[in-house]
């Protein structure tokens, strides 16, 4: 009798049926309950429905220490990979709870869709400077305030950035509003601003990204891992751009100050400190990527993955080269380009990887939120 | 590789678990030169390590993982109490005494603790749990000693050992690069048991061996064990002994691990292949009844049981790795473990008649008994009366072996003459029996393993001209 091997029934996907299965080798071992928040949370159910496991896929970092510490990982017959298994269930749930729903073929393929989307936006974004204006503008020095505006007048550029930025943001919200449902919460239950104040600190921390304490796993049995150290340059590095943007525009529309900003201006420092934060980051994920264990990996994210980091290496390495040389006659064609990197960024953003840090900080705040009602439970 | 086979080592480990790393990295930090040889490929390393998941040391006070103090005594009295006073008291003594300081020593070598795992919290003041389980801990010893510079190699099972008068001169090692032979100036036997030698469990079971299965991978064979026994070491432990516990029959022949143990045998019935009881499931409380249980069921008939409870029993229990068989009705249920129908609803009415009411409370030992019933259920019985009902299935699952070397307090082997052997020592399961003789309490195996491995290695490294060993090492 080999009931170990039988698959369960009645889930959506191939992934989350194995899911269930291992979820229920895990509950009955609990060795792994001190690496992360997934084991914890996993040891409140005795029964995994789909939900539930796109909730535990979120929940996992990927460090790998469970993989490397299991008695049961393969060559074992009970073939205990959790997170591949769970990456591959988190991918699905990407698309699962996409909106509109029209748009989740776009995680297949993912890498081939961003590649198209960013090269297209950025052939746009030079047809337009060409077509508002003389081609020669192209080749030609622009310097000064307003210089970029030459190009291309400020409020087209707010208008085309911001309804692409709305969009994106309504796309983010009703997806994650779609996996808060399924994950079954309601914000009452989450426990308000404890459990998300609490989230807040392990997203950014990065506290489940330490193999339980010793750090990742990557290659093999050694926690050499540094993903840790390049997703916080990443994350860090994202945000100090986006201070920058939002620095400038407030410069813009309060104190009337027009980009291009001296190199000692808030928005250049920030946009600089960020954007090198975003080349390093990105870099050394990708590098971690390519040295990753075959044994850890689901190899159809592959592309999304590489997608999204190759999206934020051009982000800034346009925006770093377009600070070096925008008194030069390059300045035209890296501004489009730069320009068209991050409508691509931007546009893609609720259908490429970019969406699995919020997914995560749901998860999270739904881990405190549970843990919260179980510490209050033995309480009482 | 050639020249590993053709240096002299200071020290040669045989085994790969938590004794043997244990041994190895003491000696090395001793200053000794050390091989180790693992018969198990890279995966399967460590031997039954790779199951554990905590170890009992005694302490003085709380830790941030130990929720009280452990004090050598109570540990003594424990050991005696499980033991039923089969244990070397010298040897008990030195051990309780040595687990103290290990607490520290193997965190030093990279094991990390975490507080008792969830269903475990009776252990949380005595035993410490490794983070992330046995195979975690292996993790962090195998990484220490690489990085002192232990040499470790898998797929090496030793073959033969050349032993004169007890004074080892070499070892034959099968290697994937043929067969080899290794010499070193001090040799550590930490290999382990033979549980997974059905032929040898044969020799004290009978043909029954054949059904039972063993909890840890196929590699325990016993073979190191032998050839020391038969190099004229003293012998220690019953050799028809060793640790059962009845686990679910659907798991596989070995390594099935912690997964497959069942814990459900208080809130139902034991009935074997004719349908019948055979013991009273409310007699004592846990671990006692965890560990007689595997006895119990390889006395049966085809040595296979049937543990059968209803609804209101389901979610009393830590879940286990199969979901339990189930069914509408008993006689359903006993055709689904073809067995007689009519037999099983006689034995099931047979207990309901009999059950007395009392107030149910798995936690102690309840007034829930049975009356006028051969065998009784003497706690924690309640009528199986609500459908749906449900059954596991069981069989012996072997954990561990008694039979061992004798050694003395350094962990140095003894021989038959009772002198100790030169330049031999052990630690581990192998010696285990001199302290555990019989019985088992929870995480005494590892405590064994790391106490007796380090003075193994620090034996072993003397031996071996290495006696300066500086302070933090006696820490």
């Amino acid at each position: 009798m080999t009931i170990h091997a039988a698959i369960p029934q009645g889930h959506a996907t191939p992934a989350l049926a194995e899911a269930d299965r291992l979820m229920t080798v895990c509950n009955s071992c609990r060795y792994c309950e001190g690496l992360c928040a997934v084991f914890p949370a996993m040891e409140m159910r005795r029964a995994f429905p789909d939900g539930d496991l796109n909730y535990l896929a979120n929940l996992c970092h990927s460090c790998g220490a469970c993989y490397t510490d299991c008695q049961f990982s393969p060559p074992h017959e009970f073939d205990v990979n959790v997170p591949r298994t769970l990456a591959t269930v988190r991918a699905e749930s990407y698309a699962h709870y996409a909106w509109p729903q029209a748009m989740a073929p776009v995680f297949n393929r993912n890498g081939l869709w961003i590649s198209l989307l960013a090269a297209i936006s950025v052939a746009v974004f030079i047809a337009g400077f060409v077509a508002w204006h003389d081609p020669a503008v192209l080749f030609s020095a622009h310097t000064g305030p307003g210089a970029f505006y030459r190009l291309m007048p400020h409020n087209t550029m707010v208008a085309i950035f911001g309804a692409v930025s709305l969009y994106a943001v309504l796309a983010l919200v009703m997806g994650l509003r779609n996996f808060w449902i399924a994950i079954g919460d309601t914000p009452k239950i989450a426990r308000g601003p404890a459990a998300l104040w609490q989230a807040v600190k392990d997203a950014g921390s990065l506290r489940y990204l330490d193999g339980g304490g010793v750090g990742c796993y990557n290659e093999d049995e050694r926690p050499t891992d540094n993903r840790r150290f390049y997703h916080h340059l990443t994350f860090y590095g994202f945000v100090l751009c986006f201070l920058s943007t939002s620095t400038a525009t407030l410069y813009h529309y309060l104190a009337g100050l027009q980009a291009p900003y001296p190199w000692y201006d808030l928005p250049v420092l920030l946009g600089t400190a960020g954007g090198i934060g975003l080349i390093i980051g990105p870099a050394g994920l990708l590098r971690a990527k390519w040295r990753r264990d075959p044994a850890l990996v689901d190899r159809s994210q592959f592309g999304m993955e590489v997608a999204f980091l190759v999206m934020l290496l051009l982000t800034s390495l346009t925006g770093l080269l377009l600070l070096v040389l925008r008194g030069t006659a390059a300045m035209p064609l890296l501004l489009a380009a730069h320009l068209g990197v991050v409508f691509a960024l931007f546009l893609s953003m609720p259908y490429g990887k970019f969406v699995h840090g919020l997914y995560r900080f749901l998860a999270l705040v739904r881990y405190a939120g549970e843990r919260n009602a179980e510490i209050d439970a033995a309480g009482k | 590789m050639d020249s590993i086979y053709s240096k002299v080592y200071d020290v040669l480990v045989i085994g790969g678990g938590n004794a043997a790393l244990c041994a190895a990295i003491s000696a090395r930090r001793a200053g000794a030169s050390v091989l180790v040889l693992e018969g198990a490929p890279k995966f399967y390393r460590g031997g039954n390590t790779r199951h554990t998941r905590n170890m009992r040391c005694a302490h003085d006070a709380a830790t941030d993982t130990l929720s009280g103090p452990y004090p050598e005594e109570e540990f003594l009295e424990d050991l005696l109490r499980v033991t039923g006073g089969n244990t070397n008291l010298d040897l008990a003594r030195l051990m309780i005494r040595q687990s103290k300081p290990m607490l520290n020593w193997i965190q030093q070598q990279g094991v990390r603790f975490q507080p008792s795992l969830g269903g475990t919290l009776s252990l949380g003041r005595t035993n410490s749990f490794f983070l992330g389980g046995g195979r975690a801990m292996l993790n962090a010893l195998y990484l220490t000693a690489e990085k002192l510079g232990v040499t470790a190699l898998y797929d090496h099972e030793v073959t033969a050992l050349d032993i004169e008068d007890g004074q080892f001169r070499g070892a034959t090692v099968r290697t994937p690069s043929g067969e080899k032979r290794v010499t070193a100036k001090a040799l550590v036997t930490a290999a382990g048991g033979f549980e997974a030698n059905i032929d040898w469990l044969k020799q004290g079971w009978g043909e029954i061996a054949e059904n039972f299965l063993i909890r840890g991978t196929a590699y325990n064979r016993g073979t190191v064990l032998k050839m020391v026994l038969d190099a004229g070491v003293a012998q220690v432990g019953d050799p028809t002994q060793c640790h059962a516990v009845a686990i679910d029959a659907r798991a596989p022949k070995f390594d099935g691990g912690i997964i497959t143990r069942l814990d459900c045998v208080v809130f139902g019935i034991v009935v074997n292949k004719r349908a019948e009881r055979f013991y009273d499931e409310g007699e004592d409380v846990w671990p006692k009844r965890y560990a007689i249980w595997g006895r119990l069921v390889a006395k049966q008939p085809d040595q296979i049981a049937y543990i059968i409870f209803d609804a209101p029993s389901l979610k009393m229990f830590m879940p286990s790795l199969y979901p339990p068989i189930s069914a509408g009705s008993i006689a359903e249920l006993a055709g689904k473990l073809e067995l007689d129908p009519a037999a099983l609803e006689k034995t099931v009415a047979g207990f309901n008649g009999a059950v007395r009411p009392g107030t149910f409370d798995h936690t102690i030992l309840d007034d829930c008994r049975t009356e006028g019933l051969t065998p009784p259920k003497s706690h924690w019985a309640r009528r199986i009366e609500t459908a749906p009902f449900y059954a596991y299935p069981v069989r012996p699952g072997i954990t561990f072996t008694y039979l061992g070397v004798q050694v003395d307090e350094r962990s140095q082997v003894l021989m038959a003459d009772g002198k100790p052997a030169q330049n031999i020592f052990a630690a581990g399961e192998i010696m285990a029996g001199n302290v555990l003789g019989q019985g088992y309490a929870a995480g005494i195996g590892m405590t064994i393993g790391s106490v007796f491995g380090r003075l193994a290695g620090q034996g072993a490294a003397a031996t071996a001209g290495f006696t300066q060993i500086s302070a933090p090492e006696f820490a």
